[in-house]
């Protein structure tokens, strides 16, 4: 690693302030951070870590709504977000144990990697990415592969969740990263269903519209049964080639719409 | 450089780091304690696993900045206060958990952290418990046999290797 300065603020406002310095950056749960850091893929001149403010830790429920502090770990969420389960078991799963104790929902968000599991609950449960400035809806967030709509020293500081009537997430697991070959989260509200792919496209997570009108008339696996993905722009790599993770597209939505029957 | 104070093992230490040490390489070069290993550098392994405030980590990916003032447990500290060797570890070689013994302290660590949220794990329980520690020596099953073992449950139906 290059060499930067280190800062652990205690509120959200000193984090803000620490990250005015040029090429400073935040730093969550470091479980994508600290390796890139380690190839020198990154240098920022200074880390800011969030894991010393406790105003971003913790989840509450209320009136159909799970909000989620950005600096929460994921085996909090796991153990608990009781009040959405299919955003528990999501969280129960990434990683392994050891990386569900430091890596956060905020670091996942903002790093939005195009094959890391969050980005999908978030896309379709057209949840709200709470900042240290403003409200993002999640259909206006994710702006393609490590890309959202944060600005520079941004911070996200919550994330509230509409509970679903209904929902599950399906992960295909990539064995040795244990990210998503393709994930597929389900989520049906009252006003319809969303469909969101993770692992698949080169854009990053995306909602898969043909399957969200489909299971919006009838949600079951009949439904989405005949329907099948585009392979146009989706990931081609070592671990599957773009008419494979088109497949599996399918597959997963399957099983998640299974599941959460 | 800065200072840095957290609790190793019961016991108040303190040392000067850059931003970019790591919690491993304060454990292990700052304070001696070699018990916990790097493998992989990257994250994948976990010969590195170290309790802080309860909770099992990569030490290899943790700033050790970002301890401060945490309650840390490393290999060291698992054993009984009279040096023996604590339950899960006593298992470990009762059970020949091992084979060149390199990937142990993370073994070790996760098994802690395993039993304390689910005291009497089923075999499967256990392997995907120990999804991020990887044996290259591929002795899973005397592991697995292992933490059954300390968690008091039988194991004289499993087979020995």
């Amino acid at each position: 690693m290059y060499e930067f300065d280190f800062e652990r603020p205690s509120t959200i406002a000193e984090a803000v302030a620490a990250l005015a310095t040029e090429d400073a950056q935040a730093l969550g749960g470091g479980q994508t951070l600290i390796p890139t850091l380690k190839q020198r893929l990154a240098s920022p001149s200074k880390l800011v870590s969030l894991s010393g403010i406790a105003e971003m830790k913790g989840i509450s429920a209320d009136g159909g709504t799970v909000t989620i502090g950005g600096g929460t770990s994921h085996a909090a969420v796991a153990a608990g977000a009781g009040a959405y389960p299919a955003l528990a078991a999501l969280a129960g799963n990434i990683g392994d144990p050891a990386v569900r104790s430091r890596g956060t929902i905020g670091g996942s968000l903002a790093n939005n990697d195009p094959s890391a599991c969050y980005p999908s609950a978030a896309l379709a449960s057209g949840a709200t990415i709470v900042t240290n400035t403003r409200e993002i809806a999640a259909d206006d967030y994710f702006e393609g592969m490590f890309t959202t709509a944060l600005e520079e020293g941004e911070i996200i500081t919550a994330v509230r969740f509409p509970v679903p009537d209904a929902a599950a997430y399906a992960k295909f697991e990539q064995p040795a990263s244990r990210f998503a070959l393709v994930g597929v989260f389900v989520a049906k509200y009252a006003d319809g269903v969303r469909v969101a792919v993770t692992g698949a496209s080169e854009d990053g997570v995306f909602r898969w519209t043909e399957a969200e009108e489909a299971l919006s008339a009838n949600f079951s696996v009949d439904a989405v049964a005949g329907l099948s993905a585009s392979a146009d722009g989706l990931i081609s790599d070592l671990h599957g080639d773009a008419a494979y993770r088109a497949h599996l597209i399918g597959v997963m939505t399957k099983r998640a719409v299974a599941a959460a029957s | 450089m800065t200072n840095v104070s957290m609790t190793v093992n019961g016991k108040a230490v303190s040392g000067e780091i850059e931003g970019r040490t790591l919690l491993v390489t304060f454990l292990r070069e700052g304070l001696g304690l070699t018990g916990t290993h790097v493998g992989c550098d990257t994250s994948q392994c976990g010969a590195c696993v170290v309790h802080v405030n309860g909770e099992a980590v990569k030490a290899c990916t943790m700033f050790a900045a970002d301890a401060e003032g945490a309650e840390v447990t490393t290999l060291e500290g698992m054993a009984n206060p009279d040096g023996s060797l604590g339950t899960i570890q006593a298992a470990f070689q009762e059970h020949h958990g091992l084979q060149c013994g390199f990937c142990t302290p993370g073994m070790v660590m996760s098994a802690a952290s395993l039993l304390k949220e689910n005291p009497k794990p089923s075999e499967a329980e256990i392997r995907d418990y120990l999804e991020g520690n990887l044996c290259r020596c591929t002795g899973y099953h005397n592991i697995v046999k292992a933490i059954m073992a300390a968690s008091g449950q039988d194991v004289s139906s499993m087979a020995a290797e």
